[in-house]
This record gives structure tokens, sequence and C-alpha cells, in this order.
């Protein structure tokens, strides 16, 4: 049945179930032939058959089910009666269809299946004047048609009999008579179609999808019972007990793969409709786009496909919409006037990864980066410092949007972040990739199925919680030297350097309100991602990675907000399972310190006046205070004073195969710091390519600066000053300060103009 | 699942247990099972009356202590717990008694409202007592036990 559209499949198996409903409905209807209800359904189905036909283009099915369906409505309607002679039509109808989805089924056409009799049939049935008489021929017919017909065969047989000469002598008999014969003919597809229907009709059942959950969660259970067998009999020496327990360990792992499958389905399911819409669009559009698609065999799980259908519809839409250019502009870049399209998808480490990729003009960094700011979405500042890779995912913030014109396809500014937030909801990711000129791949990663996933289990306080793996980035395991060093203390805040940059530390113990049992100084940190920000979390033991079947926890529980649900582990107990995306918004509700937290920079930017910022802290000697902007802090480092190096008259550092220019804050600000430390504190911060190090006293705090900051102080290279924390702390003109160690810093525009960026690469490439 | 509706009945059958020196019932049908020593992992930051979650053959079930619901105090150390595992709109919850005692046939003409002296959250989780010989028997609410 491969041939068949999946379309023409379904309705065949719809409809041989509802006709063999039909047979019993007007059977049941010759006894009580005014049961409305029953004359209902059965003009249900011929009107959903009818329907479905002519949007298929199968004509004939339609004109049998379009005088039959006359015919019905008459009959609901009271308008005519039935007697034996419609309901002989009404089957002969029913037989007709068959022969018909026989044919279509074995030939995906109607073949040779006359219908001119059982449409005149059924038409003489509906004259109501003729009634009498050609009642009278029909008797007299039958007869005939029996005489003709080797054995004497009830009409709603007439189809199964395979065998049936197709050239029936056509005796001299009644019109009626000569109708009743044509139902034969359609013997010779029917006897090629009947055991192909079996193929569609009878080797599928609908099984109610909860039943399929039911026995997902069973097999479920099954597993881990067999787990625990398994662990039980690997101390056993008993030989038959071992082969026993590996048998039943290997049809549990098949069981569970086999009830898997059943809610698995094609990504085709949703994929067949895109052609239309990518064509669609493409006219609309003035485009020439060709769809191309990769990998339609790919099975997941069906609640999932559900919920990808639509993010990946917009996606399409937006590439053909945004991403492919118009011809013209195509053939001025030196490319095919065709656009393609190309969907992929495949398995990849128990995931599914689907890809949207096109070739047309690719995002543009900089006009995303002018339009975020314009939004308010991201300030100029913040936006300056992000790497073009950081720029593109700020398409994903909720009120983004590229179009130039509201068009009626996309850019009503909803888009991009509900596609993002759908795709989490069910534990997927999404990512953008882009080459300017060349095209853009929006990559979707989509979990296989939500019943069974991966999870890391860690132990905090003695208890074990499970963390699923799609939000796990890496694992960093500090001994007791190395986390002394590398963890920092900033104001009760915890960070760690993970490789140069701020990663802020939540405690699980702390989080859960328990003590960690781990006095050793141990750190093990599981760095995070939940949407789009990255922490570390510090638990005590990480203990395995396994799959875990996920249960759901009461809605007491569920309120607390940190845990997704629960799981049992292999060995019978029930761990907890923590929600990353809670966990991080409850840990990090005090705005996160790293760049990737846009929403900060939004915020800032729509109340500018009142700023509510982060600051660093730092001494600068001579008890002063000095107040930096966390967000234009890149790094902290410390280097070694006797690694300064003067050029010139400036000091510089070899950093990271780099020059780094170095201002000393004590000097520029006029205060009298102490100069002979042999380490010195560094405030690294990086823009468009160009760093430079401030170098500070000592790091002091970070501190959610209230912003009642701005005074009257008008002392070079501060801003101001403002009470933190009870003392006066001044302001740093970061501006200032980074122009004396580097005059030439902001010598290539912020990088709003595409110029601006591809400057920024190559300076990249310099230093 | 209206607990006046099922007092109607002259005569009815709790499932009784002990807790903290009180002698309180259950109706039967709401008893799925009673379980002993079963482990129960601890839920940080829920409610105190959250002793855990018990896996009860694959099942995750959150477990009720319900001296905590009822304010009484905690029960002493050593002791273990009851699990006394309940259906209520076809889902499992179970709570944490003392110890399980029989299916007693009560009358409702035993029946009397809680008495006045009972303090209030324990009174809104008893329906009412049965005065039976030597002993007041304790009609547990089940569904405002489970808070549901």
């Amino acid at each position: 049945m491969e041939g068949l559209d999946d379309i023409v499949e379904e309705f065949l198996v719809e409809s041989h179930e509802n006709l063999d409903q039909l047979d019993q409905d007007l059977v049941a209807l010759e006894q009580d032939p005014r049961s409305r209800d029953r004359l209902s359904s059965i003009f249900r189905t011929i009107h959903t058959i009818k329907g479905t036909s002519g949007f298929l283009a199968f004509n004939r099915l339609e004109e049998v089910a379009h005088v039959g369906e006359n015919l019905l409505s008459r009959l609901r309607d009271g308008a005519l009666e039935l007697n034996p002679r419609r309901t002989d039509a009404l089957l002969q109808m029913v037989d007709t269809i068959r022969a018909l989805l026989a044919a279509i089924e074995a030939s995906g056409g109607e073949g040779t299946v006359e219908v001119a009799g059982t449409v005149l049939l059924i038409s003489a049935a509906l004259e109501e004047v003729a009634e009498e008489p050609v009642e009278a021929s029909v008797e007299e017919a039958a007869p005939a048609v029996a005489s003709v017909v080797p054995s004497p065969a009830p009409v709603p047989e007439v189809e199964k009999l395979p065998a049936a000469p197709p050239q029936a002598p056509t005796a001299p008999v009644a019109p009626v008579a000569a109708a009743l014969e044509h139902p034969v003919e359609p013997g010779e597809p029917g006897a090629g179609g009947q055991p192909g229907r079996r193929a569609v009709a009878d080797s599928t059942i609908r099984v109610d999808v909860d039943l399929l959950d039911a026995l997902m969660l069973l097999v479920g259970e099954l597993v881990l019972t067999r787990n625990q067998i398994v662990q039980y009999v690997g101390r056993q020496t008993d030989q038959d007990l071992v082969r026993a327990s590996q048998r039943l360990n290997l049809i549990a792992s098949e069981l569970q793969e086999g009830v898997m499958k059943t809610r698995m389905q094609p990504i085709d399911h949703i994929w067949s409709k895109l052609p239309r819409v990518v064509r669609d669009l493409g006219l609309q559009c003035g485009k020439n786009v060709r769809l191309e698609m990769v990998g339609r065999e790919t099975e997941l799980d069906k609640t999932l496909l559900e919920a990808v259908k639509d993010p990946l519809t917009h996606l399409v839409r937006n590439s053909v919409d945004h991403g492919v250019e118009p011809s013209a502009a195509r053939v001025a870049a030196g490319k095919p006037a065709e656009g393609v399209l190309t969907l992929r998808a495949r398995h990849e480490s128990g995931q599914v990864v689907v890809e949207v990729a096109d070739d047309g003009g690719g995002i543009d960094p900089a006009k995303v980066g002018a339009k975020a700011v314009e939004r308010g979405l991201v300030t100029a500042d913040a936006l300056a410092r992000m790497t073009p890779a950081d720029v593109l995912q700020l398409i994903f913030l909720p009120g983004f949007s590229t179009a130039a014109a509201v068009t009626n396809v996309s850019g009503r500014g909803v888009g991009m972040d509900v596609v993002k937030t759908n795709i989490e909801s069910i534990g997927g990711t999404i990512e953008v990739e882009s080459v300017p000129g060349q095209g853009t791949c929006t990559r979707l990663r989509i979990p296989l199925t939500l019943a069974i996933v991966p999870a890391l289990t860690i132990e905090c306080a003695g208890d074990r919680y499970a963390i699923p793996q799609i939000s796990l980035q890496e694992l960093v395991a500090l001994d007791a030297e190395k986390a002394a060093a590398a963890v920092e203390d900033v104001g009760g805040a915890s960070v760690y350097r993970l490789r140069g940059e701020l990663l802020p530390l939540v405690h699980l113990a702390d989080v859960l309100g328990l003590a960690s049992d781990r006095h050793d100084g141990h750190v093990v940190i599981a760095v995070l991602s939940s949407e789009g920000r990255r922490f570390g979390l510090v638990v005590d033991r990480v203990i395995n990675t396994e799959e875990i079947v996920v249960k759901a926890v009461g809605g007491q529980l569920k309120s607390i907000g940190l845990y997704s649900g629960a799981t049992v582990l292999g060995d019978g107990a029930v761990a907890l399972i923590l929600d990353v995306q809670a966990l991080a918004r409850r840990a990090l509700r005090a705005e996160s310190a790293e760049r990737q937290e846009h929403r900060l920079a939004a915020a800032a930017a729509t109340s500018s006046a009142s700023e509510r910022q982060r600051m660093l802290l730092a001494a600068i000697g001579g008890g002063r205070r000095v107040a930096i902007p966390l967000d234009t802090v890149t790094r902290l480092e410390q280097v070694r004073s006797e690694t300064v190096e003067r050029v010139g008259s400036r000091e510089v550092v070899q950093y990271r195969g780099a020059i780094l220019p170095i201002v000393r804050l004590d000097r520029h600000l006029g205060a009298f710091g102490d100069s002979g430390r042999e380490v010195l504190e560094v405030i690294v911060y990086a823009d468009h390519g160009r760093s430079v190090a401030i170098v500070v006293e000592e790091i002091l705090d970070i501190v959610d600066g209230e912003a009642a900051v701005q005074s009257d102080i008008d002392d070079l290279g501060l801003l101001g000053s403002a009470v933190i924390g009870d003392r006066v702390t001044e302001l740093l003109d970061v501006r200032a300060a980074i122009l004396a160690a580097d005059p030439m810093f902001y010598a290539t525009p912020p990088a709003l103009g595409g110029a601006g960026l591809e400057v920024a690469t190559t300076h990249l490439m310099e230093v | 699942m209206s607990t006046a509706t099922r007092t109607m009945p002259a005569t009815s059958q709790l499932a009784t247990f002990w807790l903290d020196g009180d002698l309180f019932g259950v109706e039967v049908e709401h008893v799925q099972e009673v379980l002993r020593s079963q482990s129960i992992t601890r839920v940080p930051l829920a409610p105190p009356a959250v002793a855990g979650l018990i896996n009860l053959r694959g099942q995750v079930v959150t477990a009720i202590e319900l001296r905590e619901r009822l304010g009484r105090p905690a029960r002493p150390a050593g002791e273990e717990p009851v699990v006394i595992v309940v259906r209520l709109h076809g889902e499992a919850v179970s709570l944490l008694v003392d110890s399980i005692a029989d299916v007693v046939d009560v009358d409702l003409r035993d029946f009397e409202a809680p008495p006045d002296t009972m303090d209030g959250t324990a009174r809104e989780l008893i329906r009412g007592a049965y005065k039976l010989s030597g002993q007041l028997l304790l009609a547990l609410d089940v569904n405002r036990a489970v808070g549901s």
C-alpha cells in the first residue's frame, strides 16, 4: 500500500468501517423503516463518503454517493417511504461503493467499475410516480439476473463473486435489471481488491490512546522490576535463574521498544501538509521555493508530534517569508532563482533533531541587534558585547520581529518566542544558525518520548534527585584545593569561573532548605541551562545517568514549584525530578549576572531613569569604593604584577595570547592604592573583539544598585555617587576608564551596522 | 463523594486505626490497602503534613502524616508508622497512622457531631464521633484530611 497517499488510506479505512456499519443499519432499517436515527446515521456516512470522494476526485464514487444521498435525504425527511425496492437500491449503492473502494485500493484509481446502472437504479427509486411499475419490473428482473449469474446471488453478495463473468450476457431485461447486472462487473477488480482491502482495513485497528498510555505505564513498571531482578540475580549463582533473568531482560527491553513504537508516528504525518504551505506561500510572496524533505520516516511520539506541528509550520512559513529572497535578488546574488527549503529529521542520541534550513539571505546579526535595541529588548551596550551567534538568539525574545512590514504571513511580533516556548514546554530546545548570504538553519531537538527520559541522578543531603539530561550541559568536579580558589563568594552570591565566564552557583541544599552532607570541601557542579541562562547547581554527589519513567506528583507537591515529577529508581526508591526551569527562576530571582540575561537589559532599557542594576563593588585604595555595572564586566581575573609590561606609556599584560591594555583604577581616579601588590585583581571588559583590563585593589561584592545614584559629584572618571550598603560608593564612568586604557577602544562604532561586526571579527582575528 | 450521603445508611463500615491514643475510622470503601514499613522519600519544602513519597508497586503515592495534619505531637522516635492507602477520585494517597485496628460496623444512631472542645484544625477534619462501648470512634473526613 506504499503507493497510496496517506489521506486516501485513511479514507479507505474509515469508509470500510462505515460501510460495515451501513450494512447493519440498512438491514435493521428494513425491520423498522421509520427509524430516523438509523436513516440519519446512514445519511451521514454516505454524505462523508461523497464529500471526501469529491475532494479526492473520485468522480464516479462521488456520483453514486450523490444520488444515494439524495434518496436518503428524501427518506430521512419523510418525503419518501422506505420500501423493499428502495432498500435494494441502497444496498446496491453500498455494494457499488465497496467495489469502487476496492478498485481504488488496488490500483489507486476507480478502475473499470461502472456506476451508471446503480445511479439509474437509485434514480428510479427516487421517482415516486414510477413506483408501482418499476417495482414490478424489479421483481421480474431479479430472476432474470439470477438466471444469468451462475449461482443465484442476492444482491448484497454480488460483489463477493469474484469469478462472476464480466461479460454476463445481457439478457433483454428491463433497464433496471440491466443496472442490477453492473455490480457484477466490479467482481474483476474486486477480486484483486479483496486481499488488498484486508491489508489496509484488517491489518490496522484503532486503539484508544488511553489504553496505550496505560500499557506504557505498565511497561515502565516492568522495566523497573526487571532492573531490580537483574540486580538481585547478579548476586546469585544459580545458572538457570541467571539465564531466566537474562531472557526477562531481553524481552522486557523488546516489549518496551514495541509499546513505545505503538505511539510512534513518522514525522511525515506533519510534514505532508507542508509542500502545499510552501507552494501557496511562495506564490503569495512571489518567490520560487522548492521543498526538500530528508528523513521523513523518522518517528516520534504522537503527543510530541502534535506539539511540534504548529511550531514547525511557523518556522517553514518564516523561512519562505523572510528567509528565501525573491528570484531576482537570488539571481543577482549568483544563486539559482529557485530557493530550496530543506526539512531534515533524524534520531540523534535519544533525541529527534528536526532542522528547517533555507538557502536564503540569512539573518543579518546587525539588523537583529538594531531591532532588538529599537524594541528595548537589549541595551546597545549589552548588544555590543555579544557575539554574532548570541545576537541571533535575540530573535527568540518576546516582542521581536524582523519583518519590516507586517505581512499577513508573519511579522506580527508573535512568532519565534512562541515557537521557543512551545518547544521548551515539551522538553525540547531550539537554536538558530545563520550565514549571511547563504541561509539560515533552525534546529529543534525534541525528546523521543515524554514518558521515559534520560536523567542524571544526583545526591543532596542524603537524598537522590533526578535532573533531566536535556538541561544538563556539563559536570564540573573540583577538589577542595581547586574549589577554594575557583569558587568565589561575592557578597553571599557564589560564582565559579567556568573557562573565564562567570557562572552563578546555586547550592541545591540551600534551595531545598537542607544541610549538605559534603564536608570535605569538594564541589560538584552540574552546569544547567534554562531559558537561555546558564547556572551551576552545586550538588553533593553525582550518582548515575539512567532512563527514568516520569510519574506525576500530586497537586500539593506540584505547587511547591521545584519538582516536575517523581520517578522510581532501579532499587525501588522514589526520587524527585527537579524542575530546572523553576529552580533557575527561584534561585536566580535576583537577576542573573550572566551576559545571556537579556531580560535585565530589557528591563534596564525600559526604566532607564530608576535603573536597578547589579553592581560590582570594588575597593580602589584609600578607602574608596567604586561601583561598576555588572553588565560591563566580562570576566574577573587575577594577574601577577610581574607579568605587566609596558608599551610606550601604557601598561599591558599578555592574556590568552593577546595583548590586554591595563588601566589602574586607583591612578585613573586619583586614589592612592598599594601598588606593591604581587597579584592584581583585574576586571576584564571585552567588546567587539577588544578587551581592556581594569585593575582594582579588591573585589568586594555584587549588589543590586538602587538607582538613587546620580548625585552631583562631577569628578573626572565618575558618573556620580550613591549610598550602597551604608557607604558612599562612587559610580565608575566605565567608558572613560576604558578610554584611558585604550583610546582606540571605541574607534570602531558600536556594532549596529553589519560592517561594524565584520570589523569586530577581524579584530578578533588580529588579537 | 459527599460524606453526608455516605453516613445516611443506618449502619456503615469503618476501617479503624489508632493515632496518638485515639481511635479513628475511615469509610472502608475508600481504603485500598494497608502497608507496613515503607521507605519514604522526603520532599523538601513540602507542606509539613506531607511526609514524603512512597513507591506503591511502581506508583508514586504521596504520604500524609496524619499526626501533623490533626495537630498531634510527632510520633515518638523508633515507632514505625503504618501506611493506609486510600483511593479518592481515582488517585491513591496514603495516610501515616500509629497502628491499624479492626473494621467496625457503626450505627448512625450512635453518631454525634464533633465535641465542641475539639480544636480548630482537627475539628474540620473530623465528621463526628461514634459512641462505641467504652471507646469513642472519631470519623475522619478523608477528603479533607488529604487536603483535596
